[in-house]
């Protein structure tokens, strides 16, 4: 495409959306790809938002980075180390093109995400553009901003059915000084149940990971705090290299439970009170944040999958693989299917942006 | 299609509600309430004709206490079969209109609600209800260890369910966040009467995240019922340093360092230094009359972790050029740190017979220049202003000192905050960063909004609301009140040009 300044491409970005709208065609956003197999398929003509790149803004002691949203995730995060920052939501890239915008969009966070928030807690604000083609600016750069509805937020997650999003503010923390990570032997029931009792103690647990009989825990903070920690939890020091390979095999996954062929059935994403028991749905299961994030690999059929664990107060997504033209997601309540529908018809009444996408029909 | 297609009706123009049928209205709620849980008798509405924003009074049609959750839903139909407007209101303690009554309509208090349905420990959660107050979680919490983070100063009074209309902080949220972000679950019922859950016992809900949409939505798109909240371990220790400058602008300086440093700090306070003598007067703190302004820095964690950030803290402060720096020796020398800020309020309440209390956000490096700029507006409008902030995340709260027995006092005043808001927009800002918007900051909405984002807000509204009954005229100004404040504005900035036109 050929702009010679942000300033054009969104004119022409804007130009396309009402064409579009005009005409009842569809536009799939895009940025690097590397989340296409989540929700249901893609649909419409291709946007590239790679096209819109570039930091506009950081100011490391206010903790606010302003990024075009077709940015690489990579380039971003290069720079925010340069200044011993990071997003601490540590979102997984699944391959080098990953964008900022598709971050959001998509709304996954990593092995932080327990004990410092997800995607949306970490948004000041954004721009984007709606289904009528009109650039909308929400929240801004600043930590607390309670004018207006606090739509940059509602952002995360929402695969692109709401908006092109143009750019984002997003909240940058410190990196830890320091990190250690100590591995247990113990059962499911058994990790779950030590998990939430540290978990009300004041602990710098900043990630965890059960498998297969082994807890793993990540602790993060002041190295006073780290080593205190560490003499109380005792357990066994895993080795600096490996535990960071190991937090990166799950942030990334490419960790051997997401890629190994001998597992069975499609990936499952569990989203559960952390205090839910262990619950056999068959296949293997390996438990994050502190039991509220269990991936599930297993064959048995997604209504069972579904109502086990909504019963539990949970939620269960289709990850990867499987059918994906049916419902992915966990099916709505009837009032809330019809608030997200008109919500979505708020900002896209003529059905522009990834329709389908999340739901059938939005 | 242009900006403004699908703009619902009450988008444009207010709705007009005055052919509400009040005696049909109370016949239908005594069907389902009984006789003494609504109120309609002037007597007895006095009490709700405004919230903490008292200069705003309203008085209303009815007043409704259900104390349960069904009681809830059936006056919501009522409600919504009949027209009527419904303000829903916690302890009334917003501080910008946002529970003020509507003349035509029902106040619907939760205060009855207040029950904590469960305090589950090993989950590290609390389920309660919406009149329960913020501080009432903290204590049922602190058996187990465990406290609700988000502490506003009202929070001896203000109700949880308050707390999620307004999305409130509290001088701890830099480093624990709004009510935003320690919220699992918020149930409510919207205006045609479904019950709605948003957010999940888990960290995530399937399809859009509606949690901070209804977060901070100043009762505009539901009424909320039942909240659960995440609770906080408990640090081991807290400890605060006080440290004095002899310059407002070198104080700001030691805040950017600090978190430059990669210090996230519990609290992070500031207060000028007409401020400082306005509480040590009230309180005797001890804080020092001389410095032009006073910076309070909270550690908390365990021993070792907070004595190293201590040390830190301190190097940075006197590196910053603090004339003198205090460390809290014990709990009592902390508390007695932080009371002075914490009252405030208060204090200004005591020094002056009014007060008003603005709640801009900026970037934290504009911090000089705005508060230059509020000494020239205290010389132009002949009135008082003294300066707390929540220093951490940019969130000011200048207290403007006036008499509304004084004509025009109120006026000015008014005037006056209207001026730092458009500043704190101007300088990259926002109207409001706990406060909310009301019915207070309402045209202001109208610099800091294109007229396409406030037709985007509308429609989110009727997607929820579609004949806008709940709490109309608060937090989204109309475009036609836009269209008249941009004149009003223009008029405004030829010197003197109708100086005593009303705000409201
Ligand atoms: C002395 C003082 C100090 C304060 N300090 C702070 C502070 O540090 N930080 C801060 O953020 N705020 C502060 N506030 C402001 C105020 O206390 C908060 O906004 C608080 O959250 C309001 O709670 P409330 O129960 O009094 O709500 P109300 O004033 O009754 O209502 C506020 C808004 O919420 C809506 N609402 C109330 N309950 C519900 C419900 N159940 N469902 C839907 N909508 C509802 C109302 O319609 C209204 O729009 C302070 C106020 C005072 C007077």
């Amino acid at each position: 495409m050929r702009w010679t300044s942000v300033d054009d491409l969104i004119r022409q970005w804007r130009e396309r959306v009402r064409e579009a709208a005009a005409s009842g065609r569809a536009l799939c956003l895009r940025g690097g790809g590397t989340k296409r197999f989540l929700g249901r398929p893609e649909q419409g003509e291709l946007l590239d938002t790679r096209d819109c790149s570039g930091i506009v803004n950081y100011e490391p002691s206010e903790l606010v980075v302003t990024v075009r949203a077709g940015t690489p995730l990579a380039e971003l995060e290069a720079e925010l180390a340069t200044r011993g920052q990071m997003l601490a939501f540590e979102p997984p890239h699944f391959g080098p093109g990953a964008t900022v915008g598709g971050c959001v969009a998509a709304g996954l966070a990593g092995p932080r995400r327990a004990a410092v928030g997800g995607v949306r807690d970490f948004i000041l604000g954004a721009r984007l553009i709606d289904g009528r083609g009109e650039l909308l600016r929400f929240g801004g750069e600043v930590m607390k901003n309670v004018a207006g509805y606090d739509v940059s937020r509602v952002l995360a997650g929402s695969l692109g059915t709401l908006g092109l999003i143009v750019d984002l503010s997003l909240k940058v923390l410190p990196r830890p000084v320091a990190e250690a990570s100590l591995r247990f032997e113990m059962d499911e029931a058994a990790a779950l149940h030590r998990l939430n009792v540290w978990g009300g103690q004041p602990l710098p647990i900043s990630a965890s990971a059960w498998q297969d009989g082994i807890l793993e825990l990540r602790l993060s903070g002041a190295a006073a705090a780290v080593d205190a920690a560490m003499a109380r939890l005792g357990g066994e020091r895993v080795p600096d290299a490996v535990a960071e390979a190991r937090w990166h095999g799950l942030r990334e996954q490419t960790a051997a439970f997401f890629t190994a062929a001998g597992l069975p059935g499609p990936l499952w994403r569990l989203s559960l009170p952390s205090d839910a028991l262990a619950i056999e749905l068959g296949g293997a299961q390996l438990v994050e944040w502190g039991g509220a994030q269990r991936w599930l690999r297993s064959d048995l059929p997604p209504g069972e999958i579904r109502g086990r664990v909504g019963a539990l107060g949970g939620h269960a997504s289709l990850f990867r693989n499987g059918v994906r033209d049916g419902e992915v997601f966990h099916p709505l309540t009837a009032p809330m299917q019809a608030l997200q529908r008109n919500l979505k018809n708020a900002f896209d009444p003529a059905g522009v942006f990834n329709p389908g996408r999340l739901y059938e029909g939005f | 299609m242009g900006e403004q297609s699908g703009l619902p009706g009450f988008g444009r123009a207010e709705g007009d509600f005055s052919r509400v049928d009040v005696h049909r209205l109370v016949q239908a709620l005594q069907g389902v309430l009984p006789a003494a849980s609504v109120l309609h008798d002037p007597e007895d509405l006095r009490p709700y004709e405004c919230d903490g924003m008292a200069a705003l009074r309203q008085m209303p049609l009815v007043v409704v206490l259900p104390e349960t959750e069904a009681q809830v839903v059936a006056i919501l139909k009522i409600c919504a079969g009949q027209g009527v407007p419904v303000v829903a209101r916690g302890a009334g303690t917003g501080l910008s209109g946002g529970a003020q009554p509507h003349r035509f309509g029902v106040v619907l208090s939760l205060a009855r609600l207040r029950r904590i349905i469960a305090i589950d420990a090993h989950a590290r959660r609390a389920v309660v209800q919406p009149g329960v107050r913020n501080l009432a979680i903290s204590e049922a919490a602190a058996p187990h260890g465990l406290y609700y983070a988000p502490d506003p100063s009202s929070q001896i009074a203000c109700t949880i369910g308050g707390n999620v209309a307004e999305n409130s902080g509290g001088v701890h949220c830099l480093k624990y966040g709004l009510t935003i972000h320690n919220l699992l679950k918020v149930r409510g019922v919207t205006i045609n009467g479904d019950i709605v859950e948003f957010g999940s016992l888990g960290l995530d809900a399937p399809g859009y995240d509606l949690l901070p949409l209804v977060t901070g939505s100043e009762g505009m798109l539901a009424v909320v019922t039942e909240v659960t909240v995440k609770l906080t371990p408990k640090p081991q220790l807290a400890q605060c340093v006080l440290a004095a400058f002899d310059d407002v602008v070198k104080a700001g300086d030691a805040v950017a360092r600090i978190i430059a440093a990669g210090i996230i700090p519990a609290g992070l306070e500031m207060m000028d230094q007409p401020a400082t003598a306005a509480v040590e007067e009230f309180v005797h703190a001890g804080y020092p009359l001389d410095a032009k302004a006073i910076l309070l820095c909270e550690s908390d964690g365990t021993p070792e972790e907070v004595s190293e950030e201590i040390g830190r803290v301190r190097a940075l402060l006197e590196e910053a050029g603090a004339t003198e720096v205090r460390v809290s020796r014990d709990e009592a020398e902390r508390l007695r740190f932080w009371a002075g800020r914490k009252a405030a309020f208060p204090a200004a309440g005591r020094i002056s017979p009014d007060y008003y209390c603005m709640d801009g956000t900026i970037p934290r490096k504009r911090l000089g220049e705005m508060l230059q700029a509020i000494q020239a507006m205290e010389k132009k409008y002949a009135m008082r202003c003294i300066n707390v902030f929540h220093a951490g995340d940019g969130n000011l709260h200048p207290l403007i000192l006036f008499d509304a027995n004084k004509p025009g006092d109120q006026h000015t005043a008014e005037a006056f905050g209207a001026e730092i808001l458009e500043l704190s927009v101007a300088l990259g800002g926002t109207i409001t960063g706990e406060h909310g918007v009301g019915i207070e900051k309402i045209n202001q909405m109208c610099s800091q909004f294109a007229t396409s984002e406030i037709a985007a807000f509308h429609r989110i509204k009727a997607a929820f609301d579609p004949a806008g009954l709940l709490n109309p005229g608060k937090a989204i100004p109309t475009l036609n009140r836009c269209a008249e404040y941009g004149r009003e504005r223009m008029g405004a900035s030829r010197p003197a040009a109708h100086p005593d036109l009303p705000r409201f």
